[in-house]
């Protein structure tokens, strides 16, 4: 389990990273930076890229700040950053903070970076699921400008997103939450760590005793993580009560077109989309 | 003082820990420090200078003929050296069997070192690449192009047998072990219950991969393999056979070994190969296995389906087992030939007296990694089965699970109990001694069993699926026949121990240290033991079935009471003394019960006085050594109770064990703190293959668990709170010691305690019969 | 063999100046160029935490790294935990409550369990354990270490000793 060859670059500045990413893209050269996916794959040589640019050594790709009304994250932010909610992202960092610890391992944590997730796009990820629910905006740069890609567009299959293969994803844009958003995350999976076989993350705001603005975001279900309408329309101008939950998990059910695999069924994913959601809006109510 | 029994010699019971210095108290590893420091020795921590890596092109088809295999590519790659296929390698016959004089009727079915026309499951070895670099070699291998003819695959065991090869079906052995009337008990029986039961395919996946470096030494002609374990002497004696060396010319090393649980140490196709190369390029060979060829490559087990079926009479009082049993073997006949199965066939009946029982075993062939021994062989397997009949009966009859089990329980007064097979060459069981209820007891108090289950029937009502549930077994450990052991003090009055046994990290540098200690009289960090060195002593048993402590320990009981009558003898003669009144303290002879400062002699001023020539000596042999053998036939029989309290997720399907106890009856301990260590471990291993761990197979053969992603190994997160209770009520008379094994007790009932308790949290008696009850599983069970 | 690069590493204090392959894992370096054997290879994909090290102050798995990425890093490994010949009181809690069995995880425990304890060694219990179940161990069943790491939390808080038994 030794990785095929390949050529490295370490730019130090952006500019020099996207120049040398438009020439090696066409010849399968790739971004390298945590690398706790891109590794293992290149270890099983399921990945074999001929050029790796090392972006680690770039000088402000780590930047973690609010701009404007989103959080900015960078594309070397690694996940172990989320651990303890900044104040200042409010309760967008709360919500952070509670996701960041279903991620893999906290070794994994220290290397590994959100913009790297949701590149990589597992189907399973729990960054993807909260940039899907959260209606986050990633921000791909080529050596010829910038564009931004909503979070509906951005995720398209298993494994594969809007992404162009010279473009680098330098930033994720979250929407900051307003105070008095509840949220609630709940991954079922076989161990602590292990990629999720279902996930939801749900947020919502009370208005009047009751429920709106409601986000239902189903992860590891599917191909890709997405908003339920259905469980939304479920939630939205309800009270918070626990048929009012039953009924978004019951609608969350189904309106999902699971993926399967050897051991899951796609009907064992179609119920545990419900049980999941459920699950997820009872922590958001507590 | 001694007495006979079944032919045994039986020895008087043992001290207890309070009357001993060091043997059966908790002792730090001697084991540890160069652990804990990074300067352990491993396989992959081995190197030679000019040595070439080897890596292994293998089958990615489960059945098919090799039509051809084109190396020109791979042997283009700078840094390449040879690649061998099977035509490189004509003249070595496959793998042969170790053991089992039984398996004469499997030798057709023993893997070739490389693969022969034919490959077998993915991952079968079909060339190798040596190489300047591991890298390259693996850039190599690649290139190695080989074309495949499919054939048909057998997957089930279960299923029509297949072809092997022209003439000979995938049923490589029907085998039956049976006593006692078992239609008539069936005949007159009030109650019947039939099962049909599943153990998935797990396996040991020890930490390390399995490794193998090969160094010819041209000057003395001697061939060295190094990264061996668990059966050095043994897997000598094979490979002398294999490759027809005498066996002064062949030498087996052992160092660290990363774990082995009964799967790693054994020999594979890879060990002969460095061994091989080594000899033909005159350059050491090393051979480090990836996760992902150990996953599909290394020995499996488990897998079994049981079609049984129990009768009792109308007291709950069981009348007989009657088991048909498909054993899947996997692709090839490894060198266990049919041990696992006919550990399960023997061990079927438990602590249980049944008065008849007949076990048939269909030995089957299939496409997939071949299979042998993991920890409790066979036992994990039938304590499954047993205990799910014994709980369908109760269930059944309306009985309570804990009272029908010791309405059948042997005795204590049958002890020793005697099983014999009708079949001939069938080896009888003798348990040596043992009082299962009162160890059923005991755990049970110490479990508290009865509030328990009152406390998770008020859960229960609150709509919690949660239960406890119960499995006993009997294991056997220290089968025979023979270890030896030689101990020297040198002028320093440090102890050199030299056994042929071997460790795999269950601490057994520490117990021999012990034995040898409380013997001897010194203290056990002044003792190094030499394990796992064919060069070092001529024979050892290794470390395999819970051998080594019960009977290496026992040969180092001989060997240090044999050189402390030594010591005492000469020291009498220096100190002008009685013998009798003598005694070792921490390496001095002393006077008993004289104050410090009386009459002294240390070990090391002795062995200087005893060198060759010495006066003293007068025609003795000189130096402070001795050399003595243990030889026993027979087995010790270990015994144990597991309880487990699962909770049940409802919707999601997932189990968690919530408390887990192991009441363990040793013997006498060596070592608590190691036997609990040993316990523990194998209980999580058990929870793994119970809920975990799954070698699963796609229709066509293709194995689904080959990353550590898909091979569920239990983190600190799976595991619960568990508690040990070791009794040492029943001794075993067979050895000086009154020891017993560790190493298999704490996997041996975990699969059949835990589907117990699933059935009574989700409150569907027997609904449990397939292992691993993975959440997709349970969904089904509760759908 | 593609072209090598030449990189310095810094080990427990040491310098290492050696010339790889771009490919080569930073376990790989560790070991075969640096000749630190300590650091084991358990599954090469980044689950099992054999080979977890200190890269500059956090626990990383180096089979996930490559060892050009590590050039002029502050490396540290269990070669590098005893100082003097005296072990850290991680190593010692790991010997007195039977945190091992076989030692080929261990390496892996003591840097993960040495790095979380010295930068928070108050850090809640939930926590502690949740960190500690990011590496396999197939011996001890966990309980051993679980004891061990707990030890030596309580030692490096400067708590008194338990009663070790």
């Amino acid at each position: 389990m030794k990785p095929a060859a390949f050529v490295y670059h370490a730019p130090r500045t952006l500019d020099a990273a996207l120049a040398l990413l438009a020439e090696v893209a066409p010849d399968d050269g790739r971004i390298l930076a945590g690398g706790q996916s891109l590794v293992p794959a290149m270890a099983f040589r399921l990945a074999r890229p001929t050029h790796l640019v090392d972006i680690n050594g770039v000088a402000g790709l780590d930047r973690l700040a609010v701009d404007g009304d989103a959080l900015s994250v960078g594309a070397l932010v690694r996940h172990a950053a989320f651990h303890k909610a900044d104040p200042a992202h409010g309760v967008l960092g709360r919500l952070l903070a509670d996701v960041v610890h279903n991620i893999a391992h906290y070794p994994i944590r220290t290397r590994g970076t959100m913009c790297g997730s949701l590149a990589h796009s597992d189907p399973a990820s729990e960054w993807c699921l909260t940039v899907a629910t959260l209606g986050g905006e990633m921000v791909a740069r080529t050596a010829k400008g910038a564009r931004r890609i909503a979070a509906a567009d951005y995720f398209q299959s298993i494994m594969t997103t809007a992404l162009e293969a010279d473009e680098l994803l330098a930033e994720v844009r979250l929407p900051m939450l307003s105070e008095d958003t509840k949220f609630g995350f709940y991954e079922f999976n076989r161990r602590a760590g292990d990629f999720a076989i279902g996930a939801a993350l749900v947020a919502y705001r009370i208005v009047n005793g009751k429920i709106a603005e409601a986000r239902v975001g189903l992860g590891g279900i599917e191909g890709t993580p997405r908003r339920s309408a259905e469980a939304e329309a479920a939630l939205n101008g309800q009270a918070p009560t626990a048929e009012a939950f039953k009924a978004a998990a019951q609608a969350a059910s189904g309106n999902v077109d699971p993926i399967e695999d050897a051991q899951t069924p796609a009907d064992y994913r179609r119920e545990l989309a419900g049980t999941v959601v459920f699950r997820a809006l009872e922590r958001a109510a507590t | 003082m001694t007495d006979h029994l079944h032919g045994a010699k039986v020895y008087p019971t043992p001290p207890t820990t309070e009357e001993r210095k060091i043997l059966g108290h908790r002792a730090v590893r001697l084991e540890d420090p160069p652990l804990v420091t990074g300067r352990g020795r491993y396989a992959g921590d081995i190197n030679f200078p000019r040595q070439m890596h080897m890596r292994i092109v293998r089958s990615a088809q489960a059945h098919g003929k090799i039509v051809s295999i084109n190396t020109a590519a791979a042997l283009a790659v700078p840094g390449v050296v040879a690649i061998w296929t099977n035509d490189d390698i004509k003249e070595l016959g496959p793998v042969d069997f170790r053991a089992d004089r039984a398996a004469e009727i499997l030798k057709p079915y023993r893997q070739p070192v490389l693969a022969k026309g034919r490959v077998r499951y993915v991952g079968d070895p079909i060339a190798a690449v040596f190489a300047e670099d591991p890298y390259v070699a693996e850039d190599a291998a690649e290139l190695v192009e080989v074309e495949i003819e499919e054939l048909p695959v057998v997957i089930d065991c279960w299923a029509p047998t297949g072809e092997f090869e022209p003439g000979r079906t995938t049923e490589g052995a029907l085998l039956k072990h049976s006593f006692g009337d078992i239609e008539g008990a069936f005949k007159k029986a009030h109650t019947i219950v039939e099962l049909d039961l599943f153990t998935g395919r797990h396996s040991g996946v020890p930490m390390e991969t399995r490794g193998a470096i090969g160094f010819y030494d041209k000057t003395k002609d001697i061939l060295e393999l190094h990264g061996a374990a668990k059966v050095p002497h043994r897997n000598r004696d094979t490979l002398v056979n294999m490759l027809g060396r005498a066996p002064k010319g062949m030498h087996v090393h052992e160092s660290h070994v990363g774990g082995g649980f009964g799967i790693r140490g054994e020999l594979y196709p890879e060990d002969v190969l460095v061994l091989v190369a080594a000899m033909r390029f005159d350059r050491p060979v090393k051979w480090i296995e990836d996760r992902r060829e150990h996953l599909m490559c290394a020995n499996q087990g488990r897998e079994q389906r049981h079609k049984v079926r129990i009768c009792a009479d109308e007291n709950g009082k069981i009348l007989g087992i009657d088991d048909e049993i498909f054993h899947d073997q996997g692709a090839y006949v490894r060198t266990h030939g049919a041990n696992v199965a006919n550990r399960t066939l023997c061990m079927m009946t438990g602590g249980y007296d049944i008065p008849a029982y007949r076990g048939i075993c269909h030995y089957r062939l299939t496409n997939k990694t071949p299979c042998a021994t993991y920890r409790a062989p066979g036992r994990y397997e039938s304590t499954f089965v047993r205990e799910r009949l014994v709980d369908a009966l109760a269930d059944k009859m309306g009985l309570d699970r804990i009272e029908i089990r010791r309405r059948n329980l042997i005795h204590k007064d049958q002890m020793p109990y005697l099983i014999e097979f009708e079949e001939q060459g069938v080896e009888e069981l003798l348990y040596d001694s043992g009082d299962y209820a009162l160890l059923l007891d005991k755990s049970l108090a110490a479990f508290k069993w009865d509030e328990t289950d009152a406390a998770l029937k008020a859960r229960r009502a609150k709509g919690e699926m949660v239960g406890i549930g119960i499995a006993l077994f009997v294991e056997e450990s220290g089968r025979g026949p023979s270890d030896g052991a030689k101990i020297s003090v040198d002028v320093n009055g440090d102890v050199e121990l030299v056994t042929g046994g071997a460790s795999l990290g269950q601490g057994f540098e520490t117990s021999m240290a012990q034995i040898a200690a409380e013997a001897l009289g010194v203290d056990y960090q002044r003792i190094t033991v030499i394990h796992g060195q064919t060069d070092r002593i001529a024979q050892g048993i290794g470390a395999h079935a819970a051998r080594a402590t019960v009977l290496t320990g026992s040969a180092v009981n001989e060997t240090a009471l044999k050189l402390r009558a030594k010591a005492l003898e000469f020291g009498a003669e220096l100190l002008q003394l009685p013998v009798a009144d003598l005694d070792i303290v921490d390496g001095v002879i002393v006077k008993k019960g004289s104050p410090p400062g009386g009459p002294s002699l240390s070990l090391g001023d002795l062995a200087k006085k005893m060198a060759p020539g010495a006066k003293l000596l007068n025609g003795r042999d000189p130096h402070l050594f001795a050399e003595a053998w243990f030889n026993t036939d027979f087995t010790v029989f270990p015994y144990g109770v597991h309880l487990a309290q699962v909770r049940v997720d409802k919707e999601t399907g997932q189990t968690k064990v919530e408390r887990f106890l192991i009441g363990y009856d040793i013997g006498r301990a060596v070592n608590p703190m190691m036997v609990e260590g040993q316990l523990v471990g194998g209980c999580v291993q058990g929870i793994g293959g119970a809920l975990f761990e799954e070698f699963a197979y796609s229709e066509t053969g293709e194995p689904l668990a080959v990353t550590f992603v898909d091979y569920l190994l239990p983190t600190l997160g799976e595991v619960p709170k568990i508690d040990v209770l070791i009794t040492e009520d029943a001794p075993s008379p067979m050895n000086p010691l009154g020891i017993k094994g560790a190493g298999e007790g704490g996997i041996n009932g975990v699969g059949g305690a835990i589907a117990s308790a699933i059935d009574d949290a989700i409150g569907k008696p027997g609904a449990v019969v397939q292992l691993p009850v993975s959440p997709q599983r349970m969904k089904a069970l509760l759908a | 063999m593609s072209e090598t690069v030449a990189i310095t590493l810094k080990i427990n204090g040491q310098k290492h100046a050696v010339s790889v392959e771009p490919r080569r894992t930073l376990v790989d370096v560790i070991r075969d160029d640096c000749g630190k054997t300590g650091t084991h290879i358990g599954c090469e994909h980044g689950v099992c935490g054999a080979c977890t090290i200190i890269v500059d102050g956090e626990p990383m798995r180096s089979c996930l790294m490559f060892a050009v990425q590590a050039d002029g890093c502050d490396i540290r490994t269990v070669e590098g935990l005893a100082k003097d010949g005296k072990l850290n009181p991680v190593q010692r809690a790991f010997m007195d409550n039977h945190g091992l069995q076989c030692g080929f995880c261990t390496p892996g425990f003591l840097m993960l369990a040495t790095c979380t304890l010295e930068r928070d060694p108050h850090i809640a219990d939930e926590d502690l354990m949740e960190v500690i179940s990011s590496n396999i161990c197939r011996c001890t069943g966990y309980q051993g270490i679980v004891k061990a790491v707990r030890q030596a939390a309580a030692e490096m808080r400067g708590e008194a000793q338990e009663d070790r038994k």
